[in-house]
């Protein structure tokens, strides 16, 4: 058996090599380079470009501008589309837009033989405005009067629900109950992928090819087309191996207009590739949302009623929209059950840049208003942190009415206890307890949180699997599942030859998605790569097992059922003999001189149940309170992700998502210039992405309850690991220093402030 | 790519003044650490460049014949860190220098380029200050010697006319000799960090060790340009080594420094950080000389 062992990564050699080619190194060096003029104001209409003197800079091809592209709004988001029309996604961008909404908007393309050439005629095309009020923060854009960014959305609300149990109201009469209420805010913050967002397009044939840094490459290939208004069949996307995605590229970013901009060349090669400076301005970020929590509990701690408010800053257009707020909403009944809930959540259009997907999809925002809530009533109550967690968190046998989402296993209590172990809870909670006066002080918290796996019921969730045998007996798989660095390659080998009964060089996992040439998928995210391609792999698999076997009937006259595949030989059961190995079969089968067969298998899964997937995180923090700093001392995250596919792989991305949480909860934050909507710090110097000076050891460990609804017990680890992390340090700080941080990231700014309103500081 | 109008390289300093003579637009290039970037975000594109990064002999570090350290221009800071003239006489600069961005920015960038550019955020700086260098160029004049205290004119602008060239930082061995320092700078992160507030402190403690003989300290980003803290120095020079004089000078340094407000910090924080890291300098660089606080 090869799942759940630590193999090496099928695509290593190659990319610590330097062989591995990605977007960019396979693009024509003839090609034309794109630059986008983006616009210096944050709210306005377009009255007009001037392209005069851009125009004669040396090597300038062709500019674009918002009045020359097709008048048809389409939608970026990468959700599968649905055919539903009250379900899909908003329409609201332009390839290039007469109406800018943030700073930055698109406003024109050149397209020039050189970078250089391109770069100098954008800087001198003149356009006039007719500037506009604009509105940075979700809850004054609320506001009667604030300025408003799409007619059809007023007070630029572009969703709103909600959750209702129980009677809240009556409930709230008990007398005797303790309210515990906070306001927590988290950050607009970017993936910061390594590699930047990139694309090339030309067309071929009367089709438009686009290579592109994608995720999601048929939802890229349907959003193309629908920009561009031809059929989808016309336009042919290629992903190779992407630096990254994080959920930026879970979007159709410049893909779009790439793809137009060829089409205004004569479909000469067109290449447009994001600088840092644009990803952090132009592609997407994580939401900023802020959290209203009120908890109305009894003396002993018993959760009698909820309330949650949130407000989720949307930024310029509708991209993935209210699925963030929601979700992180729709969590918030489940983790802490309790009978009487009401929650609201709005998402609002603002003058930021556009917020979209990223890893964990609401809940690291959710999370963190959730566990410090439940944190500030434990401190209230004067209750061990971890005890009232264990006491009031859902209990097993816990079922979702709506996504039939199950706790089967105590995961919970495990996951809590073994990182309890680890981090030596009990000695220093009681240690830190103590009153702390000195400038340095010590604090030890927690956090826990529940993630999905997958889409599914809120969208379809479907993979398709084909299998195909080679001359020499080895097989090639070719999935909609994205390899983007988190090992989707290696764990869909490694699953193939478990099903199949082949070592793990005979499985040759084609990492390429070509939508010409790929079975239809809707790639990767929401932590489904491996829930999802793992039932494609195993029914696929299974039939083309079943259907090899039956070929192997014809030479070797044994019975399908009295045969198996073992270690790349058919294999008599019965005894054990080895019949003739899949090489030999391979051979026989397509040099058949009476009864050619190439031998291949194609099927459609499509999943209709979705796991809880669970896990903890313990951080340990060390305050100097003078120099407004907080260090990580040590930190755990304990997950059930169900079965490992590969452990190491686990720990890889658990250590990933640690880092992220670090960031998030300590440095990161898009900063605005309240004045002019320009965002201040869109680069890694000035935007604090947390390095490894700035971690202790990353332990990552784990507590496996095999998934009973996946064939290999697995469910999702590549976006809950960044979770829990925040709260944790926020929880280890409020005992250190008994400040409450309800706001992120913990910055020195931040301490300074809060530490000054408490007058810890001179 | 680069947007550059031309690129001169100059084998001598004599070839490098005609160079800029000849160019009056010219921009100078050493490591390049700074000045790609400027010229990636269109602040010095379509530049002349003249690039003085192959001249050897502005590299390095020596003792001269007045005794004074001599460090070439171009010396990166990686150099300053291993170096063993440093190391002994002024292990403080190899500590700053330690600090600046990433491996290989301290591998392409140079001290020269570093108190040319006339930034205040400059890691080498307030040591620099701290220890009263000397700036050597050359130009069509000839030599010059600029004290430190009179190098930074404002923000991008040093002592230094277009048609000459830095060549050497001077640091005289008696403002070495006895004394210990120690640089703390404050960033948001401990990596790839522009500085907050950077501080360097320096010592001569009495041969009893509890008494200041000498106490000398420098800042960057607590002012436009890099700066000395005069009067909280006066202010405990010649006394006790002890917690209250320690808090004295941390408190004095409020005197002198004059930071702004801006979006990367407030000018309130930045005043906290002053007398923060001064008091947490002086105290470690106490400790490094063997001296006993209230002994």
């Amino acid at each position: 058996m090869l799942v759940g062992k630590s193999v090496p990564r099928v695509d290593a050699h190659d990319k610590v090599t330097g062989m591995t080619r990605y977007t960019d190194d396979l693009c024509d060096k003839s090609a034309y380079i794109a630059k986008v003029k983006h616009a210096d104001v944050c709210h306005a209409i377009v009255k007009s470009i001037d392209t005069t003197e851009a125009e004669k800079v040396p090597g300038v091809v062709k500019i674009v501008t918002c009045f020359d592209v097709p008048d048809i709004p389409f939608p970026t988001a990468g959700h599968p589309w649905s055919t539903e029309p009250a379900h899909q996604d908003v329409a609201d961008r332009h390839l290039l837009t007469k109406h800018v909404r943030y700073y930055g908007d698109d406003v024109a393309a050149v397209i020039a033989e050189d970078e250089i050439s391109a770069v100098q005629a954008v800087r001198k095309i003149k356009v006039e405005y007719e500037e506009l009020p604009f509105v940075l923060d979700a809850q004054e854009a609320m506001k009667d009067g604030a300025p408003q960014l799409h007619e059809k959305y007023p007070h630029n609300i572009l969703a709103h629900t909600d959750v209702r149990r129980g009677n809240l109201a009556e409930a709230i009469k008990e007398p005797g109950l303790i309210k515990v209420e906070g306001w927590y805010d988290t950050p607009t913050v970017q993936h910061c992928h390594i590699e930047n967002a990139t694309c090339f397009a030309y067309e071929e044939d009367g089709y438009i090819v686009v290579y592109t840094s994608t995720q999601i490459p048929h939802i890229v290939r349907r959003i193309v087309g629908q920009a561009l208004g031809i059929p989808w069949g016309r336009v042919r996307i290629v992903k190779p191996y992407i630096g990254g995605g994080f959920g930026d590229k879970q979007d159709a970013l410049y893909e779009p207009l790439c793809a137009f901009l060829t089409t205004q060349v004569g479909g000469h090669p067109v290449r447009l590739t994001c600088t840092r400076e644009e990803t952090f301005a132009n592609c997407r970020v994580r939401h900023a949302i802020r959290s209203h929590i009120i908890s109305w509990v009894r003396p002993n701690g018993d959760i009698v009623a909820r309330k949650l408010e949130c407000w989720s800053n949307q930024g310029a257009y509708a991209s993935h929209g209210h699925g963030i707020a929601a979700k992180g909403m729709n969590a918030f009944p489940q983790l802490y059950p309790c009978d009487n809930v009401e929650c609201d959540s709005w998402t609002v259009f603002t003058n930021i840049q556009v917020a979209g997907a990223m890893r964990a999809y609401g809940m690291p925002q959710a999370t963190f208003a959730n566990d410090c809530n439940i944190e500030d009533i434990c401190r209230r109550l004067n209750l061990d942190p971890v005890q009232y967690r264990k006491d009031h968190l859902m209990p097993v046998g816990y079922k979702d009415a709506f996504s039939k989402n199950e706790l089967y296993s105590d995961t919970f209590r495990q996951v809590l206890d073994k990182g309890m172990e680890y981090i030596g809870w009990k000695e220093k909670w009681a240690a830190y307890q103590k009153p702390q006066t000195g400038n340095i002080r010590r604090g030890i918290g927690t956090a826990v949180f529940w993630y999905n796996t997958a889409v599914w019921p809120i969208a379809l969730e479907t993979s398709s699997c084909r299998m195909v045998l080679n001359q020499d007996g080895s097989v090639n798989v070719q999935m909609g599942e994205t390899e983007i660095g988190q090992g989707e390659d290696t764990a869909a080998a490694q699953m193939t030859a478990d099903v199949i009964g082949l070592p793990l060089d005979m499985v040759h996992v084609l990492t390429q998605q070509d939508t010409d040439v790929s079975p239809f998928g809707t790639g990767v995210y929401a932590s489904r790569g491996t829930y999802i391609s793992g039932m494609a792999i195993a029914n696929t698999g299974a039939a083309f097992k079943q259907k090899i076997l039956e070929k192997a009937y014809e030479y070797t006259r044994m019975q399908p059922a009295v045969m198996d595949i073992r270690d790349g030989n058919i294999v008599r059961t019965t005894d054990g003999r080895v019949l003739m190995t899949m090489g030999e079969l391979a051979t026989a089968a397509l040099y058949d001189r009476e009864r050619s067969e190439h031998l291949s298998m194609e099927k459609t899964t499509q999943a209709k149940t979705n796991a809880y997937s669970f896990g903890c995180c313990f951080a340990e923090v060390e305050v100097n309170i003078a120099l407004c700093k907080i260090k990580l001392l040590n930190i755990v995250n304990v997950h059930d992700a169900g079965k490992l596919i590969n452990p190491e792989l686990a720990k890889a991305q658990v250590e990933g998502g640690m880092s992220m949480g670090i960031g998030y909860a300590l440095s990161e934050k898009m900063k605005y210039d309240p004045k002019t909507g320009k965002l201040l710090n869109g680069n890694l110097l000035d935007y604090k992405l947390s390095t490894f000076m700035d971690h202790p050891h990353l332990e990552a460990e784990f507590v496996v309850n095999p998934e009973p609804t996946s064939p290999f017990g697995t469910k999702s680890l590549g976006e809950p690991p960044v979770n829990p992390v925040a709260p944790a340090i926020r929880n280890a700080v409020l005992q250190a220093t008994g400040v409450a941080f309800n706001e992120l990231p913990m910055d020195p700014h931040l301490l300074y402030r809060r530490f000054s309103e408490e007058h810890l500081i001179r | 790519m680069y947007d550059f109008k031309a690129l001169y390289e100059a084998n001598s300093v004599q070839e490098a003044i005609r160079l800029l003579d000849e160019h009056p637009d010219a921009v100078i290039l050493a490591g390049g650490s700074d000045v790609l970037i400027d010229t990636r975000s269109g602040k010095l594109a379509g530049r002349e460049m003249i690039s003085i990064y192959g001249m050897d002999e502005l590299r390095g570090v020596s003792i001269d014949d007045e005794d004074n350290i001599r460090i070439g221009s171009l010396t990166s800071f990686s150099a300053i860190c291993r170096d063993p003239i440093i190391n002994e006489h002024i292990k403080v600069l190899a500590e700053a220098c330690s600090m600046v961005g990433s491996p290989q920015i301290r591998a392409i960038g140079t001290i020269g380029g570093n108190t040319c550019n006339g930034v205040t955020s400059a890691d080498s700086a307030s040591t620099l200050m701290a220890y009263d260098a000397v700036m050597e160029t050359e130009g069509p004049q000839g030599t010059r010697r600029i004290p430190i205290s009179e190098w930074y004119i404002k923000p991008h602008q040093v002592a230094m006319a277009h048609d000459e060239l830095q060549t050497a930082i001077l640091i005289p061995l008696k403002s070495c000799s006895g004394y210990t320092g120690c640089y703390m700078k404050y960033g948001m992160r401990n990596a790839m960090e522009i500085t907050t507030t950077g501080c360097s402190v320096n010592v001569k403690l009495s041969e009893d060790r509890k008494t200041f003989e000498d106490v000398r300290v420098g800042f960057g980003v607590a002012a436009p340009v890099p700066i000395r803290a005069h009067t909280a120095e006066q202010a405990v020079r010649g006394k006790e080594v002890s917690e209250e004089n320690i808090r004295l000078f941390a408190d004095q340094t409020l005197e002198d420094v004059r930071p702004r407000d801006s979006w990367r910090a407030s000018k309130d924080f930045r005043l906290h950080l002053c007398r923060t890291l001064a008091e947490d300098a002086l105290r470690e660089a106490v400790r490094r000389s063997g001296g006993v606080i209230n002994g």
